[in-house]
């Protein structure tokens, strides 16, 4: 791995704080402005996210020439205090400007899509508020120099997260989904949190240079801690297993917040913070194990559920769930998948946002029904949003030349040369994945797309106005050609070497494990349509077999929650209740009784009588003259 | 006379007093009883002094004189106070201060 010198920011990049200034800027006129901005917050909603992604492209060409320096915008001294120094400071390399192009690109896309989709809801302008609000964060996440500014944007994400899932408040279930996604988020912050005040324990700083250059010098026993704690704060923010029931209920958020939140940039923070943490986890082998088990298991549970959920929401939600879980495999994988993780990280952005944007083109058409059940035959009523849906999808289930084959194959090829024995483990669940994957797509696009149509008299289906199917178009580019951009002639490699490293060995772009992988994505393509394409579809969902009915509740995510964490949680509580009632306040209080009642006693003895208390001294006195004599004697 | 006959006589006027203090109600009876107690007590010093041969005891004795005519002044213009307002001189009735 070539050593990267961090220098100074110099020429357009002295400027890098513009990318936060622009969204924050929104942000804070559209929410402060309140109703005086109802007219144009779209509008400027809109520009400030254009505006940022502009200039990450100027950016991105001025870091394009140099490639073996990183640049730093120091910005001001955060907490200039005795050991602990930290500066807000804004690190623009190689990896973080590919997440500022994904997040300004794709989030502006996406935008644009919301000006359409939006366009009937009351609270359109506070919509737009929130969006920019999370770029803002989202910017401030990837761009920062150290975990602490980091941990700052990732809870700025999490806080957009929050009240964007939570949108339509008045309905309950967005309420008490938001509430899940940011309870379950906390849990994994807690992992950061603890890694970051170990990483000022052990190496006295949380800066990334400063942390890097003495992980290896603290011993591989705190870089697997660091690496642990890190995938635990990764699987809250990405939806992994065992912290990921809280992504299909928040699928009550408006779809452009699905696709941009939980498809395309939030859930991937995740990713970011392992592969940002490379350097730690390359002598925390363990750590990488882990990792790579976390995402295994997650891309089949994913998987798994999107093959049984008839939501199209929430499957591909489940979806998302299991192609992060690819990126987990990749990083886990070290040097061999970290840039095969970004790649695919980067192509899922453009193949699942277009996908979700296509399932809100087709909600929007159908009067907000989500249920597949109820679609069927509409690529006659909504070609632009058919074409473009059937590109991600080509995409998303590998065919070549389509993104999804170059970047997912990849991750599964590697598998068989990492990790020893296991990785074959790895790949060949990564292998079933990939079937499922095809599985559950191919379903989702008969039952959308193809057959009868299944919807009420009274639903109108209809095409989209422009500025919804605009962003879907070149999405559908990007799903296209992504791909087959960023991995032919290792593009990418090349461009992250600095950061991430290369592979140790190349495997070429036509492997076996990636023609196995597509003759499984064919047999999973060729089941969806015995089972949904040549028998109609019911409009009522069959009761199905044992794993259809554990799928459809989330292979019983909610359920073990409830009754391995809560329960016995409102368990200790009350326990706890319990003895500090009677416990604790039981000794004071009987303490307390104890006197009480004594002296209560004792006080009769005070009558009033001054002959009453004559005769006691005359007692008392003469007790202590027999006393005195007995003690002479 | 041999000095345990006035130790004698003060035993027997201490206990009459302070049989008198424990019996009696009327506050100015007690009170003479409490001077019976300190003058069994004068005659108890000067006996032993005199068994002894040092002046010790002499003096105690006018101490008790000085500490008994104060305690005199003081209590008998409690006492009076208390009459004035409870129109009764017997210590039972001033029994307000109880639990």
């Amino acid at each position: 791995m070539t050593t990267v010198t961090t220098i100074a920011a110099t020429g357009a990049l002295k400027l890098s704080w513009l990318l936060l200034v622009f969204p924050l800027f929104g942000a804070v006129v559209l929410l402060v402005g309140g109703r005086r901005t109802n007219r144009w917050g779209h509008l400027l909603g809109v520009a400030m996210p254009v505006a940022a992604f502009v200039y990450g492209v100027v950016a991105f060409f001025s870091l394009l020439g140099d490639t073996d320096r990183s640049q730093d915008q120091h910005l001001y001294s955060w907490i200039p205090v005795a050991d602990l120094q930290v500066n807000v400071s804004l690190l623009v390399d190689q990896l973080s400007i590919c997440f500022v192009l994904l997040i300004t690109g794709v989030g502006s896309l996406i935008i644009i899509y919301s000006v359409g989709y939006m366009a009937h809801d009351t609270d359109r302008r506070r919509f737009f508020g929130y969006l920019n609000l999370f770029v803002a964060a989202m910017l401030l996440l990837v761009l920062a120099d150290n975990y602490l500014v980091l941990y700052v944007g990732w809870e700025g994400v999490g806080l957009a997260s929050y009240l964007l899932i939570g949108f339509w408040q008045e309905r309950p279930s967005a309420a008490v989904a938001a509430k899940k996604a940011f309870i379950v988020n906390r849990v994994g912050d807690a992992g950061l949190t603890l890694a970051i005040f170990l990483m000022f324990s052990e190496f006295g700083t949380t800066s990334f240079t400063g942390v890097f250059g003495s992980v290896r010098s603290g011993g591989s026993g705190v870089a697997t801690a660091l690496g642990l704690l890190l995938l635990l704060g990764a699987c809250g923010k990405s939806a992994q297993v065992p912290l990921q029931s809280w992504l299909l209920d928040a699928m009550e958020g408006p779809t452009p917040v699905s696709a941009l939140i939980h498809a395309a940039t939030m859930v991937t923070a995740g990713v970011y913070l392992l592969v940002r943490s490379n350097p730690i986890l390359a002598i925390a082998p363990d750590a990488r194990i882990a990792i790579a088990i976390v995402g295994t298991v997650t891309l089949l549970f994913g998987g798994i559920i999107a093959s049984a959920k008839d939501d199209i929401k929430k499957s591909l939600a489940g979806s998302t769930m299991s192609q992060i879980g690819y990126m987990f495999l990749g990083a886990g994988l070290g040097p061999a998948g970290y840039v095969f993780a970004i790649a695919l990280l980067l192509s899922h952005g453009f193949y699942k946002a277009g996908m979700f944007l296509g399932a809100g083109s087709v909600m929007h058409g159908m009067d907000d029904e989500q249920d597949m059940r109820r679609y069927g035959g509409l690529s006659r009523y909504l070609p632009v949003t058919y074409v473009t849906f059937g590109l991600a999808y080509l995409a998303i289930i590998g065919i070549p030349p389509f993104s999804g084959f170059f970047t997912k194959d990849p991750i599964i090829g590697a598998d068989f040369t990492e990790h020893g024995s296991g990785g074959w483990i790895l790949g060949i669940c990564a292998l079933l994945g990939a079937g499922i994957t095809a599985f559950y797509m191919t379903r989702m696009m008969l039952m959308t797309w193809y057959g009868k149509s299944r919807w009420d008299d009274n639903a109108h289906p209809h095409e989209s106005p422009p500025v919804m199917t605009g962003p879907m178009v070149v999405l559908a580019i990007g799903s296209v050609g992504a791909g087959a951009f960023l991995i032919i002639n290792d593009r990418l490699q090349d461009f992250l070497a600095p950061v991430v490293g290369v592979p140790p060995v190349s495997h070429g772009i036509f492997t076996v494990a990636g023609t196995v992988a597509l003759v499984l994505a064919l047999a999973g393509v060729a089941i969806a349509w015995l089972r949904y394409g040549r028998l109609p579809v019911p409009v009522m969902a069959p009761a199905g077999r044992f794993l259809t009915v554990a799928a459809r509740k989330d292979l019983y995510g909610d359920a073990f929650n409830e009754s391995i964490l809560m329960r016995p949680g409102q368990w200790l509580t009350r326990l706890s209740v319990y003895f500090d009632n009677r416990g604790i306040d039981g000794l004071v209080n009987s303490l307390a009784a104890l006197v009480g009642g004594t002296s209560g006693r004792v006080r009769k003895t005070e009558n009033g009588f001054v002959r009453s208390y004559a005769l006691s001294m005359f007692f008392g006195a003469a007790a202590l003259v027999t006393l005195l004599l007995v003690v002479r004697l | 006379m041999s000095p345990v006959h006035y130790v004698a006589l003060s035993v027997i006027l201490f206990v009459i007093g302070g049989v008198g203090v424990l019996v009696r109600r009327n506050a100015i009876v007690i009170f003479m009883c409490i001077e019976l107690m300190l003058n069994a007590c004068n005659l108890a010093f000067v006996a032993f002094a005199s068994m002894h041969g040092n002046l010790d005891g002499q003096v105690i004795a006018f101490f008790v004189m000085v500490v008994a005519a104060a305690e005199v002044v003081v209590g008998l213009a409690i006492l009076m106070a208390i009459y004035r307002a409870r129109r009764s001189a017997s210590v039972d009735d001033a029994n307000l201060l109880k639990y």
